[in-house]
């Protein structure tokens, strides 16, 4: 970790001809709009929202009474909704992290093999993440769409009688990780610029010693693309388990809360039902369970993550 | 002449030779036709998008499944604009997008300078803390922000999107630092030996050499105001400072089947990104691989 950020000392380079007992003054100089931004907009809130998640909101006039453990009682004993919606944000996070990984390592490897019109096909595949969210979101339900739209239309042409995407509670949550891959472009271009980095002579030398190609892949490629895979592991995670904006708008959490994510149920405790107390204990557990899956990773994965070459 | 050559020596190949050129003949038509296939597939999305907007109601309602409209209706454009107070939205979204870029690339690019070419005693500790907080998510602070933004009066106006952006985000400070740690040191030392203050060396060396990663985090930031969704839904209750994001979702709920308007109206929300991104394309693809830098 501390490797990864450029932190830690190399003994083997001389001692620095900066000095290092400078008065902090002009770094703190530099810094001081993010020390503000810090206590105003993270500090603040973190110790605030631990605060609420032990209250309940008078909708009336907003203020926060005490109620002790009460919230995070109901939330394990008595809410049905928030076991879904912790189930379904595994598993969307668990499923998409598989898909993704996959596809997109996939997709690099062929773009680095030197094929013509790299440039163009690396415009379309990143072209979903420039397409707002909102306006793909509204695209997918119209292709998506049982009877009119475009992907059931392909099907017919091949026979297949295709699902009803995402009215129906089998096919909700694939169908929602079929977009989140379409749109995960960037990906594909940081495990491109992994792939590219990947001395050629160390193939050619696994040649000569008559190395097959699953060898070269597990020997060669996956180290040395393992930065790569670690960033976007991490970032996947957090930001999968976060997730919300496409599911609020195609689906709201339906059909039959199969697609309701924790980020979702937490948005409508919060501001559909005003229950901010509540949905700040909710935003507390999803905090320690980033904390923790985070923590996990980092401690299970980042040895073996290789920085130099 | 060329040919002649090749002829001989194709001639000269020995049958394990050719075996190898006609095994590396096939995996390159093999992969050819698998990038061709998902391109196509990744790109359906947007045709269909396209397609939808130009089709007149009727043909949109029509089976089998047509991909290219039958006939053009580019009136479904002008139908969209005034559905829903299109260039009100395409105004927000623009106000929106400017200032949270400005203050983005003026906060950030000021801090990681702090952090990265500037020595001082709890710099490290301070930027591990930087790091931390990317792991706190979005929802933990969104309720208490809410609160005291609707105490504050902010509510309903850009201020809460906006203001936040002029003091720093993790993300950016941590891809600029990186960046910036990588100029060569002799450059500040030589300006410092000049007599150039701290201020000086910030401004006449730091800035202008960091044009690659000052770029990145404009676009990412571009990219970030003009997609986002959850800010705009939390704090703007008021059609008047609806963004495009907002609008758009809000016209679909309430007619959902208009599938002609919205596509046209969804194109034009995405068309100043697909601009944007042809005339930065290099800064786009060489910000992403900066962002999944290695140590």
């Amino acid at each position: 970790m501390l490797n990864m950020l450029g932190l830690k000392r190399d003994p083997a380079k001389k001692p620095n001809s900066w000095r290092t007992d400078n008065l902090p003054a002009w770094g703190l100089f530099f810094v001081f709009p993010w020390i503000i931004g810090f206590i105003a907009f993270t500090v603040y809130p973190f110790f605030a929202s631990l605060y609420f998640s032990f209250t309940n909101f008078n909708i009336i006039n907003f203020t926060p009474r005490w109620v002790g453990l009460d919230n995070y009682i109901e939330l394990f004993t008595a809410d049905p909704l928030f076991w879904t919606s912790i189930s379904n944000s595994i598993r969307y996070t668990a499923l998409l992290l598989v898909a993704v990984t996959i596809f997109d390592i996939f997709i690099a490897y062929l773009l680095s093999l030197d094929v013509k019109f790299l440039s163009i096909y690396r415009t379309i595949f990143f072209f979903p993440v420039l397409v707002p969210v909102v306006a793909a979101s509204l695209t997918w339900i119209w292709i998506l769409n049982p009877r009119f739209g475009l992907m059931n239309g392909v099907l017919d042409l091949f026979g297949i009688k295709g699902p009803n995407w995402l009215a129906s509670p089998d096919t909700a949550m694939y169908s929602i990780i079929l977009i989140a891959v379409w749109g995960s472009g960037r990906q594909v271009i940081v495990y491109l610029s992994g792939f590219n980095d990947i001395p050629r002579q160390l193939y050619e030398a696994a040649d000569i010693d008559g190395a097959t190609g699953w060898q070269k892949f597990y020997r060669i490629t996956l180290p040395l693309l393992s930065p790569q895979i670690f960033f976007n592991v991490v970032t996947l995670i957090i930001f999968s388990l976060q997730s919300f904006s496409e599911v609020y708008i195609m689906t709201q959490g339906g059909p039959a809360n199969s697609t309701l994510l924790y980020a979702v149920n937490l948005y409508n405790r919060a501001f559909r039902d005003y229950a901010m107390g509540y949905a700040s204990a909710l935003a507390w557990i999803m905090f320690l369970l980033i904390l923790g899956l985070t923590l996990i990773i980092f401690k299970f994965l980042s040895g073996r993550v290789i920085y130099e070459r | 002449m060329a040919a002649l050559q090749n002829a001989a020596a194709r001639r000269d190949m020995t049958r394990e030779e050719r075996r190898y050129f006609l095994r590396r003949r096939l995996n390159s038509l093999l992969t050819h036709t698998v990038l061709i296939f998902f391109g196509i597939s990744f790109m359906l999305p947007f045709v269909w998008m396209v397609s939808s907007s130009l089709k007149p109601n009727i043909d949109i309602f029509e089976l089998p499944v047509r991909l290219l409209p039958k006939t053009l209706r580019l009136e479904n454009y002008i139908d969209a604009t005034n559905a829903i107070p299109f260039w009100q939205y395409l105004w927000n979204s623009t106000y929106y997008t400017i200032f949270a870029t400005i203050g983005s690339v003026l906060s950030n690019t000021f801090i990681a300078y702090g952090f990265a070419r500037v020595r001082w005693r709890g710099r490290n500790v301070l930027f591990i803390i930087v790091i931390a907080t990317m792991m706190l998510p979005f929802q933990v602070r969104m309720i208490p922000l809410y609160i005291l933004f609707a105490r504050m009066g902010w509510l309903n106006s850009f201020l809460p999107l906006i203001v936040p952006n002029f003091f720093g985000n993790a993300f950016y400070i941590f891809l600029m630092r990186q960046f910036m740690m990588t100029l060569p040191r002799e450059l500040d030392d030589a300006a410092r030996i000049d007599g150039a203050s701290e201020w000086g060396i910030f401004w006449r060396i730091a800035v202008p050499l960091s044009k690659p990663a000052i770029l990145t985090v404009a676009i990412f930031e571009i990219i970030h105001t003009w997609h986002d969704f959850v800010g705009p839904l939390v704090y703007l209750r008021h059609p008047t400072k609806y963004t495009l994001s907002i609008g758009l979702r809000l016209y679909f709920t309430q007619y959902g089947a208009e599938w002609g308007l919205l596509m046209a109206a969804a194109a034009m929300f995405t068309i100043p990104m697909v601009i944007f991104f042809f005339v930065a394309q290099r800064s786009f693809i060489e910000g992403i691989t900066l962002t999944g830098l290695k140590g």
